[in-house]
């Protein structure tokens, strides 16, 4: 896996986890997970490939784009 | 033997017993447990009694007749170590007719014993020897002509210690530690009456036999008969140090024996309290490496990983790394280095690490190799619990009724604790295996598991949610502990999750491979009401992309049954390396300050940054995979790494390489040329456990000393390297001494405040939380409220992982360590614990084999998406149908180069135990380890003066 495959794979895992909890507090938690995990520039990398990757992503990870911002 | 240091042995041991009995002793009074033998009474009583077959670590079993003593009123001369003492009892220990027996006793012992003490390697050392003198020998009547074992042949076999039958007084303190101490009843007495002889196994030399070579025999035996070669090589120790041992987790206390600079034996200290007096075969004989000429003491330098090493003084290496470091921040920004921190080094040298990075380099590229073992157990019980930690005692584990091991080894990886164990489980405790593996603790003398979970690799947490399903369903819940002690939404929520028909045991069934009946059974078995249930866990749990949700799965179902908070229960993670706990506690991870304080909060942050006069990034920094990644990608460019080897420890090796690679700086400072030192530009030479001084902190969150036995050889201790090279980057972090720097952890860290080196000088060890609310520590948390306040339950949806498999890579690889080596093996390869486990084998079960033409010994090419490598085969039921299994210590196998880079969604701690691969007959190594072994043996190539590159 090259780095964009594999911040997309991480963010769905970070989704798959939290789905269970339903959708309005998954979403933020999602974004609040990566944005204590990941470096600045890790986030800056996987919010760059988002428009180019929406298909390749959990649909939780989409709604929680907005918020890692 | 004795020890050197001023352990006292009383001969039998301590009873624990509320009431108390009054008696007299050679008319001194003294008032002692009731229970308690006359034996140790007397001891108590500062009356040695002669004794052979006693010692306080072994149950009495009187068979040397020599701590014969009167009893007013009683007849005869019963032996004090085996009767118990009485209210009012007046003894006696002596008198003419106990001397004149006593004498009888030693003339027969002397009259089948070699008479050459001076030149004995126990000479000094030898409780025959000193009990001789007790009883005032001073003849042999029935002289020395008659049968005897005078000639009876030494076994060298064994690398450590020798067994010399002519030297055996038949006093079974031997084979009494290997059943009572070690729980592994190697030995035996073959034989009857004069023929009676100490044997391994049926007979055979101590090396082909079942000794797992803890030492235990040696430790108990009162002559020469078992000894260590080393002691017989260099004479007997004149000097002790108290240290703690270097290895795993267990953290056993050790006093080092010393003459001059020169360590003799490391044995054993029974006032260590996480091993009370035992060891293993890496801590008691695996320190030779320490002295290897293999060990780096001068720091090198090269301007490419294709150039020779070449030799420098420290000051040239510290200027040199600092100006190399500053050039690729001032070029690359200074996101563009960090560090790792060792799970191997001290708590002092952690911290110090950790600070340089985020005050000398500027940012939070700091991380630890606990990165890729234990990192979901921070993540999972903080969750859960509080706070980032095991909940118990190793001694907790005497008062468990029910015992589930998932995921561990015990046996192999933390050998001194499993003793612990076995010795709860052959007094009736039940044992509960989940393990893809049939490990020892399955079935083993005296122990047998009532269950073994064998379940396919990678579903922990399908297997734990379904135990979940039957506690709820089948009204196993502790109402009472939930009620006052747990969240109650959270609560409500996981319930009615576990109780979906999804995650029943019988329709998870086929994902698991494990059999509904016996999880249900499993579930009924922990959750036993009235009992204490105790689960104990290692990286079979947490090296999983579902790691983290496996930890929080475990934590609920401690929480639901209520087996939290008090001795005898509770949730264990088991460290793989000596100091795990203590390089989490560090703040070593890129995201948290030590105390796990996340580097967001300001408040925690203005702490630190009064403290040591800096600002400090409030983001979190890049975790050991995203530094590779980001080095392959062009934007991460220097490293220094402390005590670790990633590019043989990290998975996918290829993917390792090319990040280490793509570097421009890479600082390797360690005590060998490791793997990763193949790929550095400067090797800074570290110090050994038995050169520095400092604290590590085991599983049990025991902070214990380390203390220097001898100068470090490198010239310098760890922490005085980093210091220096902190101030070469412009921040000078001046310390005399690590007790400073334990000092400053205390004030910067609330669960640390009560610790410093004098206390624990005073106490011998503290579990922290160590503050004004526990002044002398805390072996068991959340007694009577959790860290967090309420427990909270999380939900656990099984996920599998995306590593599957299928027809081209149709077997699952887990993987896993043996007793004798540990880690990468770069410590204990260089010692004779290599004449166990010479090579890494690949487990592969009998049907497996047949179907691919392999037999036992057949050299194979292991196969997955990310590498393949070759190794010789080991024909085995341990491992189920479709799963193989290897360990990762010898560098030549790497077996890493086929693991994936899949990790855990919560922490990115690798994937290590389930890898789809593909065996096949081979002919040998593969083109690819022949052309590593090629690299490796050019990259460690030291210039001669005459050859040497510059750097610049």
């Amino acid at each position: 896996m090259n780095t964009d495959e594999k911040l997309v794979m991480m963010a769905n895992q970070i989704a798959q986890f939290f789905a269970a909890q339903g959708e309005a507090r998954a979403v933020p938690a999602i974004a609040d997970h990566i944005r204590k995990f990941w470096d600045p520039q890790m986030r800056s990398e996987f919010l760059a490939l988002v428009p180019g990757a929406e298909a390749k992503l959990h649909p939780l990870v989409r709604k929680a784009v907005a918020l890692i911002r | 033997m004795t020890p050197l240091s001023d352990e006292f042995d009383y001969g039998t041991p301590a009873v624990a017993a509320e009431q108390t009995v009054s008696l007299s002793v050679d008319g001194i009074a003294v008032e002692v447990p009731a229970g308690t033998s006359i034996m140790r009474a007397a001891s108590l009583a500062g009356v040695a009694v002669p004794k052979l077959c006693a010692t306080d670590s072994l149950n009495a079993f009187g068979s040397c007749r020599l701590c014969l003593v009167e009893i007013d009123g009683r007849p005869g001369t019963p032996a004090s170590c085996t009767t118990p003492v009485a209210a009012g009892m007046k003894v006696r220990t002596q008198t003419e007719r106990l001397k004149t027996l006593r004498r009888g006793v030693m003339e027969l012992y002397i009259s089948d014993h070699p008479l050459d003490c001076l030149t004995c390697a126990a000479n000094g050392d030898c409780e025959l020897q000193d009990m001789a003198g007790a009883v005032g020998l001073r003849e042999v009547r029935y002289g020395y002509g008659g049968d005897n074992h005078l000639a009876d042949v030494k076994d060298q076999s064994n690398p450590y210690f020798s067994y010399d039958p002519s030297k055996c007084i038949v006093c079974s303190r031997c084979v009494r530690a290997c059943e009572e101490v070690q729980g592994t009843f190697a030995l035996t007495i073959m034989g009857r009456g004069f023929e009676s002889r100490v044997a391994a196994s049926a007979n055979v030399p101590f090396l082909e036999s079942e000794c797992v070579s803890c030492g235990a025999c040696v430790q108990a035996c009162p002559t020469a008969t078992l000894i260590e070669k080393s002691v017989a090589e260099i004479g007997t120790p004149n000097r002790s140090v108290q240290t703690t041992c270097g290895y795993c987790g267990v953290g056993c206390t050790f006093n080092a024996e010393m003459r001059g600079d020169e360590v003799v034996r490391m044995t054993p200290s029974k006032s260590g309290k996480a091993n009370s007096g035992h060891s293993c075969i890496k801590g008691r004989f695996a320190w030779g490496y320490a002295q290897h000429k293999d060990r780096i003491l001068k720091p090198m330098i090269r301007a490419s990983i294709a150039d020779p090493w070449r030799e420098v003084s420290w000051d040239e290496a510290i200027a040199h790394t600092a100006l190399e470091f500053k050039r690729i921040a001032a070029q690359y920004g200074r996101g563009a280095v960090g560090g790792i921190t060792s799970s191997r080094c001290t708590n002092e040298e952690t911290f110090l690490v950790q600070k340089m990075v985020r005050a000398g380099f500027g940012n939070n590229n700091v991380d630890t190799c606990a990165r890729v073992c234990h990192s979901p157990t921070g993540y999972g019980l903080k969750t859960t619990f509080g706070t980032s930690a095991g909940t118990q005692d190793f001694v907790s584990v005497e008062k468990a009724d029910v015992i589930v091991v998932i995921g561990a080894n015990p046996t192999d990886g933390h050998p001194v604790f499993a003793s612990r164990m076995k010795r709860r489980l052959r007094q009736g405790a039940k044992l509960i295996v989940i393990d893809p593996r049939r490990i020892d603790l399955v079935h083993m003398p005296r122990v047998e598991a009532s269950y073994h979970l064998a379940l396919r690799p990678g579903t922990n947490v399908a297997v734990l949610t379904a135990m979940a399903h039957v506690i709820v369903t089948e009204g196993l819940i502790h109402q009472d502990f939930v009620q006052t002690r747990c969240d109650a939404d959270s609560f409500a929520e996981w319930a009615a999750f576990a109780a979906r028909p999804e995650h029943s045991p019988e329709a998870t069934e086929e994902a698991t491979g494990v059999p509904a009946a016996a999880l249900r059974g499993a579930a009924r078995l922990y959750a036993t009401k009235g009992k204490n249930g105790a689960i104990y866990y290692g990286l079979g749990v947490t090296e999983h992309s579902q790691g983290t949700t496996a930890v929080m799965a475990i934590a609920n179902l401690a929480m639901a049954t209520g087996n939290i908070g008090r001795d005898g229960v509770g949730v264990n993670p088991l460290r793989g390396q000596n100091n795990v706990q203590g390089s989490c506690d560090m703040g070593s991870f890129p995201h948290e300050l030590s105390g796990y304080r996340h580097i967001s909060d300001a408040a925690t942050r203005a702490l630190f940054e009064a403290a040591w006069g800096v600002n400090l990034d409030s983001e979190p920094g890049l975790r050991i995979p995203n530094m590779l990644d980001a080095a392959v990608d062009g934007r991460f460019k220097g490293l220094y790494i402390q005590g670790e080897d990633i590019a043989q420890s990290d998975p996918d090796t290829q993917h390792v390489l090319a990040g280490l690679k793509a570097m421009e700086c890479v600082v390797v400072h360690d005590l060998f040329l490791n793997e990763t030192a193949d790929y550095a530009h400067v090797f800074l030479p570290g110090s050994t456990f038995l050169e520095k001084d400092g604290t590590f902190t085991n599983a049990e969150r025991r902070i214990q000393r380390v203390r220097k036995a001898m100068a470090p050889k490198n010239g310098y201790q760890d922490w005085e390297i980093t210091m220096k090279l902190s101030e070469a980057l412009g921040y000078p972090m001046p310390y005399s001494h690590p007790s400073e720097i334990m000092d400053e952890i205390a004030r910067l860290t609330p669960t640390f405040a009560g610790v410093s080196f004098d206390k624990l000088d005073a106490l011998g060890s503290i579990q922290w939380p160590c503050n004004d609310a526990a002044p002398e520590g805390t072996p068991v948390m959340h007694r009577a409220s959790f860290a967090r306040g309420k427990g909270l339950f999380v939900l656990t949806e099984y996920v599998p992982t995306e590593e599957k498999t299928g027809p081209r890579f149709p077997l699952l690889l887990t993987t896993g360590r043996i007793l004798s080596q540990y880690n990468v093996g770069a410590q204990t390869r260089r010692t004779a614990n290599s004449q166990w486990h010479t090579e890494d084998r690949l487990e592969i079960h009998p049907h497996d084999a047949e179907q691919r033409g392999i037999v036992d010994g057949s050299w194979v090419k292991l196969a997955s998406r990310s590498g393949e490598t070759s190794l010789r085969a080991l024909i085995t039921d341990r491992v189920a149908p479709g799963v193989v299994y290897t360990t990762f210590h010898h560098p030549n196998t790497q077996a890493n180069v086929v693991t994936s880079d899949y990790s855990d969604w919560a922490t990115n701690c690798p994937e290590y135990k389930v890898t789809a691969v593909q065996v096949a007959l081979s002919n040998g190594p593969t083109d690819w380890q022949r052309e590593y072994g090629r690299h490796s043996e050019q990259a460690r190539h030291i210039a001669h003066d005459a050859e040497a590159v510059p750097a610049e």
